[in-house]
C-alpha cells in the first residue's frame, strides 16, 4: 500500500522535451499543420492565385457561413447528436428575410433579428422533440430537412427574390472602413491584426505564468515562443495581405468573434463542460445532478440562431434568395466538425479543431475551383478526405 | 501432475507504465488456480496476454499451453485451444435469447442456415450442466447477473473448454449465487477442466482453490500451495499488500449524535411496469457522525430505494416524504437533492458514475462546478488544485490528475466517483455498493474515507452485499428484502444469522 505521506505525492514538476511535447500533443497540432500543408501545396500548384488578398477574400467570405454553422454543429455533435436540417434553415432564414425586406418592407435590423429568432425557434421545435421525447436527432433532423425545404419553396413561391437594401448587403459584402484614411492601403486592417496578436500574446503569456505557478505541465519555453510567433506571424501577414486588398471584410469580424466567444464557452465554462460531460455519458452526467434535458434543448437553440445568421449571411452574399440556397450545406458543416476531430459518439471535439476542418474543406474547395477541376472531381476528393481525416484519427486514438 | 499452462518471463509494457514484470505462472492440469492482487497488480493484464487479447509480439515472455509454445494473434486463436474467458463486464447481447448467446459467433449452422432445434436442445443441455432452468428461448435481459454469468459459463462450455479464466465471476453475485457459481468449478475439477479463478474474495479463494499466486505492482510475489498445508486469508492478504494487515476495518469510536436524516413512507414503482411496486413504504433515519447500512440479496431494491430517493432517477409514481434537520426538503431532481446535501455514488460507476473518456479532474468536480467557478466561467488553477487536493487526500494513484477515468483500475475509479460526491459536501452520503471489485488495499483506505466522514458529523447510508463489511463498518443495519425494509438490528445485536434469518422469515410470509 502506499505509505507516502500527501505532500510526497504532490504533481512534481514536469519538465518535457520537445519531442515528447509535440508527440503527446500531437493531435492537437496535426490538424494545424495539415492545414497549412494543404495550403502550401494549392498556393504552389496555383501558382501563388491562392494567397492573393482577392482571394483570400473571397475564400473567408465563402466560407463564413460553413464556419459559424460549424461552431454550433460542434456543441451538438459533442453532446452526442447530430443535426441534417442546417442547410435547410440557411435556405428558409434567408427566403424570409428576403420576404420580408424585398415584398413586405421591414428594415434590415428588424429583419435580422426577427430572423436569428426564428432560427432560434427552429431548433427549439427540433430540440424539444430530440431532449424531451427521445426521438433520435438523426430523425428529427431530417424531418426538418425536408420540412424547411418544404417550407422555403412555398415561401419563395418558388422563385428568386431580391435585391436586398444596400445596408443589408453590407453583412456579407462590407469592410470595416479605414480610421487612418490610407490610399490604397487599410490601416485599420492592420491596427487589428496587430492588436489582436497583442491580445493573444498577452492571454497566452498570462495563463503561462499562472500555469507555472500553479507547477501545471506546460509546453517547453521554445516551443511556447515559437507557437506564439508563428500565430503573430501568421494572423500580422494575414492582415497585412488584406489591407492591401479592401480591408477586413465584417463577416471575418463577425465570425472571429464568434470563434473566440465559442472557444470560450467549451473550454472556461461551466455549461462548455456540462455538453462535454453530457455527450461523455449521459447517465453519469444525469447522475451528478446536470440537467440533461435542457442541455440537449439548449443546444439546438444555437444551432438554430447560428443556422439562421449563416442563412442571413448567405443570403446577402448572393444577395437574393434562392429556393435552393443552402442546399448540401450540411454535409460541408457536418464534415467540417468531424475532420476536426470530434468523435461521432460524443464528448470529443473542440472549436478549434472544428474551424480547421471548416477552412480545410474551404480550401480544398477554393483550389481546386482555381485550378478548373469539375464539381464532380471535387466531390470525389472532398469525400476521400473527409474519409482519410477521420481514418487518421481513430487510428491515432487507437494507439 | 503435468502443467497445462506455463506463462515465463512475461512482460508487457503501456507508454509510460509497466503493467507486468517478469511474471511466471504455472497452472497445472485439473486444478483450480487463484490469482490474487490488489487493484492494478497486473491480474486482467495477464489475462489478456494469456487469451490473445494483446497479441503476440506486444509482450516479451512465453506462453506454453499443453506442452508447446503457443503465439496467441487473437481472442480467436486462444479459444480454438479450449482457452475461454469469462470477462469482469459480461460480454451477452440483451435483447437476444440465451440460446442465440449461447452460439454466437459458433452457429449451429449448415450453408449459413441456423437449426434451431439442434442450438435448442445443445442449449438445454448446457444449461443443465451449469445449473439454469431458464428456457433457451429467455432473453438476457431478463435474466439477473447471477444467472447471466451461468449463460456466460454455458457458452464456456459449448466450446469445449479445457483452461477456464473467470474474473471476477462473483462480484456483484450475492452469498447463494456465489455458492452456486463455486460448487460449479469444484464440478468442472472433477472433470478435469482447469480454471484460473480472479477474485477478491479471499474467503471464497481458501475455499476453492487448489494454488494461488499473488501478484504485486505487475510482478509475480509468491505461488502458494493449498494442498500441502491450509493458507488462511491473512496470509494471502500479506502477500498482496506486502504486510499483514491488522484489522481489515478501520478502528473507530462512533461519536453519535441526533437524527438528522428521516425518510418516511418511500414508495416507488417500476419504470416500465406501473403495477409493480419496488419500494414499499420505506422509513428510515440516520443520525450524526452514524454509519447505517442496508442488507439484503441481490434484487431486494435497495439500489432502486436509494436511487429513487436521489432525485427520482428510478421508477415512478414515487411518494414519501424527506428530511434534513427536521425540515422536508426536495429531492425531486437530482439538482435539488445534490444541493440540499444529499449525495448518492452509485454502485456501477463505469455506466452511473464516470465520464470515463475525461479526466479526474473533470470528474471530481462535475457534480459541484458551482464550487471551482464564479459567473459560470471555470477557473482551471483552483480546478486543479481541487483535483490534486482530492488525488492526494484519497490516494488516488495516477501519473497525474490528467489522466482519463478509463485508465485507472476499479480502486481508484471509485476513489474518483468519491471524491466527486465529496466535493459536493453533502450532509448525508448514500453508499451503494462502495467496494465492489475492489482489492482488499484500496478496500480498506475506503472504509478509511468513510469513517473519517462520519467522524466529520455526516450521516452515511452504506447498501453492501457482503455482510461481513456491513458488519465490520455499521453502527445500525436494516435488513430489505422484497422492497421493504423488514428488520432493524443494532451492531451489537447484528449477525450474519440474524440478517438471514430476517431475510428468509420475511420470504415464507
Amino acid at each position: 500500500m502506499d505509505t507516502r505521506t500527501a505532500d510526497e505525492i504532490q504533481v512534481p514538476q514536469q519538465k518535457t522535451s520537445w519531442m515528447e511535447f509535440v508527440k503527446t500533443h500531437f493531435r492537437d497540432y496535426g490538424m494545424l499543420l495539415s492545414l497549412l500543408v494543404i495550403m502550401l501545396f494549392f498556393q504552389v500548384v496555383t501558382d501563388g492565385t491562392l494567397l492573393r488578398p482577392l482571394n483570400l477574400t473571397n475564400l473567408v467570405l465563402q466560407n463564413s457561413y460553413i464556419v459559424i454553422m460549424a461552431l454550433g454543429m460542434l456543441l451538438v455533435i459533442v453532446a452526442g447528436h447530430i443535426d441534417l436540417s442546417v442547410g435547410s434553415i440557411v435556405g428558409f432564414v434567408g427566403g424570409l428575410a428576403a420576404m420580408m425586406m424585398v415584398r413586405w418592407g421591414f428594415d434590415p435590423v428588424t429583419t435580422t433579428i426577427a430572423c436569428l429568432i426564428v432560427g432560434g425557434m427552429i431548433g427549439a421545435a427540433q430540440g424539444y422533440w430530440v431532449a424531451y421525447f427521445k426521438v433520435p436527432s438523426f430523425i428529427v433532423t431530417l424531418a426538418g430537412m425536408l420540412v424547411f425545404k418544404g417550407l422555403t419553396l412555398a415561401l419563395l413561391g418558388g422563385m428568386s427574390v431580391g435585391p436586398f437594401p444596400v445596408g443589408f448587403q453590407r453583412l456579407s459584402s462590407g469592410f470595416i472602413p479605414d480610421m487612418f484614411g490610407g490610399e490604397g492601403f487599410n490601416y485599420t486592417a492592420l491596427f487589428l491584426g496587430v492588436a489582436s496578436v497583442a491580445a493573444i500574446i498577452y492571454f497566452s503569456f498570462r495563463s503561462r505564468a499562472n500555469q507555472l505557478k500553479h507547477a501545471v505541465e506546460t509546453a517547453p519555453f521554445g516551443l511556447f515562443l515559437f507557437k506564439n510567433a508563428l500565430l503573430a506571424v501568421l494572423v500580422v501577414a494575414f492582415c497585412y495581405l488584406m489591407a492591401t486588398y479592401r480591408g477586413l471584410p465584417n463577416v471575418l469580424v463577425i465570425m472571429a468573434v464568434l470563434i473566440a466567444l465559442y472557444a470560450f464557452v467549451t473550454n472556461r465554462t461551466t455549461i462548455g463542460r456540462r455538453i462535454y460531460a453530457l455527450g461523455g455519458n449521459e447517465k453519469a452526467a444525469k447522475l451528478s445532478g446536470i440537467k440533461t434535458e435542457r442541455l440537449t434543448f439548449l443546444t439546438f437553440v444555437n444551432m438554430g440562431v447560428l443556422a439562421g445568421l449563416a442563412g442571413l449571411i448567405f443570403a446577402a452574399r448572393l444577395n437574393t434568395a434562392t429556393p435552393k440556397a443552402g442546399l448540401g450545406f450540411e454535409l460541408d458543416v457536418i464534415a467540417a466538425v468531424f475532420i476536426g476531430g470530434a468523435s461521432a459518439t460524443g464528448g470529443v471535439g473542440k472549436v478549434t479543431g472544428a474551424v480547421i476542418g471548416a477552412f480545410v474543406m474551404g480550401v480544398m474547395n477554393n483550389g481546386m475551383s482555381i485550378l478548373g477541376i469539375g464539381i464532380d472531381y471535387q466531390q470525389v476528393i472532398k469525400g476521400l478526405v473527409l474519409l482519410a481525416a477521420v481514418s487518421l484519427d481513430v487510428y491515432n486514438r487507437k494507439k | 501432475m503435468n502443467a497445462i499452462l506455463e506463462m515465463r518471463g512475461i512482460t508487457k509494457t503501456f507508454p509510460g507504465v509497466k503493467a507486468l514484470d517478469n511474471v511466471n505462472i504455472t497452472v497445472k492440469a485439473g486444478e483450480i488456480h487463484a490469482l490474487v492482487g490488489e487493484n492494478g497488480a497486473g491480474k486482467s493484464t495477464l489475462m489478456k496476454v494469456l487469451s490473445g487479447v494483446y497479441p503476440h509480439g506486444s509482450y516479451s515472455g512465453e506462453i506454453v499451453y499443453e506442452g508447446q509454445e503457443r503465439r496467441f494473434s487473437g481472442i480467436a486463436d486462444s479459444e480454438k485451444l479450449g482457452i475461454i474467458i469469462i470477462h469482469q463486464e459480461l460480454a451477452l447481447v440483451p435483447l437476444l435469447s440465451i440460446a442465440e448467446n449461447i452460439f454466437l459467433g459458433n452457429e449451429q449452422a449448415q450453408f449459413g442456415v441456423i437449426d434451431w432445434s439442434v442450438a435448442f436442445a445443445k442449449t438445454k443441455d448446457l444449461l443443465k450442466l451449469v445449473g439454469l432452468k431458464e428456457s433457451p428461448d429467455e432473453l438476457i435481459t431478463n435474466l439477473g447477473v447471477g444467472k447471466q454469468q451461468l449463460v456466460e459459463i454455458a457458452k464456456a462450455l459449448s466450446k469445449k473448454v479445457k483452461l477456464l479464466i473467470l474474473d471476477e465471476p462473483t462480484a456483484s453475485l450475492n452469498e447463494k449465487d456465489s455458492d452456486a457459481l463455486l460448487n460449479l468449478l469444484l464440478r468442472f475439477k472433477e472433470q478435469g477442466i482447469s480454471s484460473i479463478l480472479i477474485s477478491h474474495k479471499l474467503n471464497e479463494i481458501s475455499k476453492v482453490a487448489d494454488s494461488i499466486t499473488v501478484l504485486r505492482d505487475g510482478g509475480t510475489v509468491e505461488t502458494l500451495d493449498c494442498r500441502a498445508e491450509s493458507i488462511s486469508e491473512d496470509r494471502i492478504i500479506r502477500g498482496m499488500v506486502g504486510r499483514t494487515m491488522e484489522d481489515r476495518y478501520p478502528k473507530r469510536e462512533p461519536k453519535i449524535g441526533e437524527t438528522i436524516f428521516q425518510v418516511e413512507n418511500w414508495s416507488a414503482y417500476h419504470p416500465l411496469h406501473s403495477h409493480m411496486q419496488v419500494v414499499k413504504n420505506v422509513n428510515l433515519n440516520i443520525r450524526r457522525g452514524e454509519i447505517v447500512g442496508i442488507a439484503g440479496l441481490m434484487g431486494a431494491g435497495r439500489t432502486e430505494f436509494a436511487m429513487s430517493l436521489f432525485g427520482r432517477s428510478y421508477g415512478q409514481n414515487i411518494s414519501g416524504r424527506v428530511s434534513l434537520h427536521g425540515k422536508e426538503i426536495d429531492v425531486s431532481t437530482v439538482e435539488k437533492a445534490v444541493s440540499n446535501g444529499i449525495a448518492y455514488a452509485t454502485e456501477d460507476r463505469k455506466t452511473y458514475g464516470l465520464v470515463l473518456a475525461e479526466d479526474i479532474r473533470k470528474n471530481v468536480t462535475l457534480a459541484h462546478l458551482e464550487g471551482v467557478s464564479k459567473n459560470l466561467v471555470i477557473d482551471d488553477i483552483q480546478e486543479l488544485a481541487v483535483a490534486n487536493d482530492y488525488r492526494s487526500k484519497m490516494r488516488i494513484r495516477c501519473s497525474n490528475v490528467f489522466q482519463e477515468a478509463v485508465n485507472l483500475s476499479g480502486g481508484n475509479q471509485q476513489k474518483v466517483v468519491l471524491s466527486k460526491w465529496l466535493f459536493s459536501d453533502p450532509e448525508i452520503l448514500i453508499l451503494d455498493e462502495p467496494t465492489r471489485g475492489i482489492d482488499v488495499g484500496a478496500k480498506y483506505e475506503i472504509y478509511t474515507i468513510i469513517n473519517r466522514l462520519a467522524d466529520a458529523g455526516k450521516g452515511v447510508l452504506m447498501i453492501s452485499s457482503e455482510m461481513p463489511e456491513l458488519l465490520g463498518m455499521c453502527d445500525r443495519i436494516y435488513v430489505m428484502n422484497e422492497g421493504s425494509l423488514i428488520a432493524e438490528l443494532d451492531i451489537a445485536e447484528a449477525s450474519q444469522e440474524k440478517i438471514m434469518h430476517a431475510i428468509v422469515k420475511s420470504g415464507r410470509r
